[in-house]
């Protein structure tokens, strides 16, 4: 079984001048809008469990105010909960004291801000090896590795220019210089790409997907953008007015939403387009089988169906990697998955 | 109806007797402490005496030259560097020489003194709501409360000379750049200080790599404000025996000669513009980085 790098179990954090005290209230089950008109307090989060894997790409996605950015600033204990723990690689961030917490923020983790923070006084390399600086590394380590970062995010050059000279998308590509030369297990990234206009945003995806190829982290991004969610998410977790209602696969999500909140954020999303054919694949042989095409298990639904009409085939069979049949798809299934894909996205 | 017309006071020897109070306790603390605290600012008299001499010991020439490369560093302009070298050479011509030097003196370092006092109040202002509770009144009444006032215990306290002059003006400029230092550190982007967090920075690594590199440009704007505050207590601090520019004007006076307190009050000026101009050029000059476009 794949390894867990961060568990968050019974998380709650309520912001307010005495959160302890009303915090019994949201365990009776009264919800964010009560809460701040009857107590005067902000539900954030509340009995958050959630458990990471190691080396994934984990999405956190929800509306505006549904808690993303709460709970991210939790991994590293930026913000304090009001109840629950948190543990990373089995270790409790919340029993560290604040030299072993700097020590796990410099060393375990490295964050992304939707908002660059980058440092303006500091030039382009100095940004770059600021998590090094921190790290107290020397300054050829330094560097060396804050050119090394910026030449893989394409910012060769630019070393010496200050933030304030740069392109929203290129100060974006600083920061996760910055967060990479840091060579920590566990990238956070908050919105990282959603100040970024669209083209400048699929080209920043699919550096961070090539980078990953290489790096295996464990990235925990925030988006509330489902299309960058399925692009880049092994698995998604779905957050609604501070309560966690679905984790699971892009596949899982899209085929049994938990709710209508999940419902209605999937509604939109082409699925032919992220539906695997291993999702939708049966064990038995269709009857009509005049005409076999082969497809691969992760292939979408969409290129399956291209697949089948372009050869003419009446089903498909379908392999896995190493070639082995594990399932067909015959063709009425395959035509009322992309009817019912229409539909949903029509509604 | 009496009690409408008059109003209700304490009592005409009640008030005496409360005045009186209040003086003989000074007095006596004067008395019993008034040495000790005169000893305590000794060093500090013995730097301005040291350094009022090495100022008017020095050759006019070098002080120019420094003046010059001073104003060059600071503004990086042509016209700043020779209006200031023009500045000092005329004062120089009109027998003001040896005043301007000692106004110098105290200005450096009344300014000196309230940078090193001032900067460090400021940061833990903006650390602490508390504190700032607490000093910004205290800040409020040492701008507003009129000079001459807080000169009466100062002078008690240790008679008229350098030091009680430096103490003067140094209470009435402090406050600017305590309040700027404080505001500019409050007013850091709070992204680039939770960065700083998440990198795992120390609260001295975020002070001092952070909050006071980003708050330079007010911390700058307060030091020329307490500047441009002590050359305003010149003349008030010539009255306590402070030599200097001051006390032609001060003569001037009390003797109407205009011509005499025209020319000492336009040196003041002049010395007001030069160090207001290579301040602020140079606080302008680096937050350059915030501007974009061409790069330094
Ligand atoms: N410091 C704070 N004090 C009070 N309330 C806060 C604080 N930080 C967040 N909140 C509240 O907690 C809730 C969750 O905020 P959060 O920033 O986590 O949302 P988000 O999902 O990241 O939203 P967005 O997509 O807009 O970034 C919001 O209602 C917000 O107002
Ligand atoms: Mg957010």
């Amino acid at each position: 079984m794949s390894d867990i790098k961060i568990r968050i179990k019974n998380l709650s954090k309520i912001f307010g001048a005495r959160p302890e005290s009303v915090l019994k209230y949201v365990e009776q089950g009264m919800d964010k809008e009560q809460l701040l008109e009857k107590h005067q307090h902000i539900l954030g989060l509340h009995d958050i469990n959630l458990a990471l894997e190691n080396k994934n790409i984990e999405v956190i996605m929800g509306l505006s105010g549904s808690g993303k950015s709460t709970l991210i600033r939790h991994i590293n204990r930026l913000i304090e909960p009001t109840a629950g723990s948190i543990e990373v690689d089995g270790e409790d961030v919340l029993k560290m004291n604040s030299k072993q917490l700097r020590h796990f923020r410099q060393s375990k983790t490295a964050m992304v801000f939707q908002k660059f923070a980058l440092m303006p006084h500091h030039t382009v390399i100095d940004n770059a090896g600021f998590g090094l600086k921190m790290q107290g590394k020397d300054k050829a380590f330094i560097d060396e590795h804050a050119r090394k970062w910026l030449d893989r995010v394409g910012l060769t050059g630019f070393e010496n220019h200050y933030p304030a000279q740069l392109s929203g998308g290129m100060q974006q590509r600083v920061g996760l210089a910055r967060a990479l030369a840091c060579d920590a297990d566990i990238l956070m990234m908050d919105e990282a790409f959603s100040a970024l206009d669209p083209l400048i945003r699929s080209d920043m995806q699919d550096l961070l997907l090539e980078l990953q190829q290489e790096l295996h982290k464990t990235i925990v991004f925030i988006t509330h953008d489902l299309d960058e969610a399925l692009k880049i998410g092994d698995r998604i977790a779905i957050l609604n007015g501070g309560r966690l209602v679905q984790h699971g696969s892009p596949q899982e999500i899209l085929l049994n939403p938990a709710d209508d909140y999940v419902e209605r954020f999937v509604a939109d999303v082409n699925r032919t387009q992220v539906l695997l054919a291993k999702s939708i694949m049966v064990d038995e042989k269709p009857q009509d089988q005049t005409q076999s095409v082969t497809c691969q298990e992760d292939e979408t639904v969409h290129t399956v169906l291209h697949t089948l009409l372009s050869e003419d085939g009446s089903y498909v069979v379908v392999e896995d990697s190493e070639g082995r049949k594990v399932g067909y798809i015959d063709k009425e299934t395959l035509a009322d998955t992309v009817f019912q894909s229409e539909q949903k996205s029509a509604a | 109806m009496e009690f409408l017309e008059e109003f209700p006071s304490m009592g005409r020897s009640d008030l005496r007797d409360l005045k009186k109070m209040i003086d003989g306790g000074f007095r006596e603390f004067t008395r019993s402490y008034g040495e000790a605290i005169e000893g305590f600012f000794d060093p500090l008299l013995g730097f301005m005496v040291w350094f009022e001499k090495l100022l008017l010991s020095t050759p006019w020439p070098i002080i120019i030259l420094i003046i010059g490369g001073i104003a060059w560093l600071g503004s990086k302009s042509i016209k700043v560097t020779v209006g200031s070298v023009l500045s000092f050479l005329v004062i120089g011509y009109f027998g003001m020489w040896e005043d301007l030097m000692s106004t110098l003196a105290i200005i450096s370092v009344a300014t000196v003194l309230c940078i090193s006092l001032g900067i460090p109040l400021g940061v833990m202002m903006a650390r602490s709501n508390r504190v700032q509770a607490v000093v910004t009144p205290v800040l409020d009444i040492m701008q507003t409360i009129p000079a001459f006032v807080y000169l009466i215990p100062v002078v008690m306290l240790l008679g008229i000379g350098k030091v009680p002059g430096l103490i003067a003006v140094s209470i009435y400029a402090i406050p600017p750049i305590v309040r700027l230092t404080n505001l500019g550190i409050r007013l850091v982007e709070k992204e680039a200080l939770e960065a700083a967090d998440a990198f795992g920075a120390s609260y001295l690594q975020k002070l001092f790599g952070v909050q006071i590199p980003l708050a330079l440009p007010n911390i700058f704007a307060g030091i020329n404000q307490t500047i441009m505050m002590a050359l305003s207590m010149v003349v008030i601090a010539s009255m306590i025996g402070v030599a200097g520019l001051g006390v032609p004007v001060l003569r001037a006076i009390s003797n109407q000669y205009l011509a005499l307190g025209l020319m000492n009050g336009l040196a003041i000026v002049a010395l007001a513009i030069i160090f207001d101009r290579v301040s602020q050029s140079y606080g302008t000059r680096i937050q350059k980085h915030r501007q974009g476009g061409d790069h330094v």
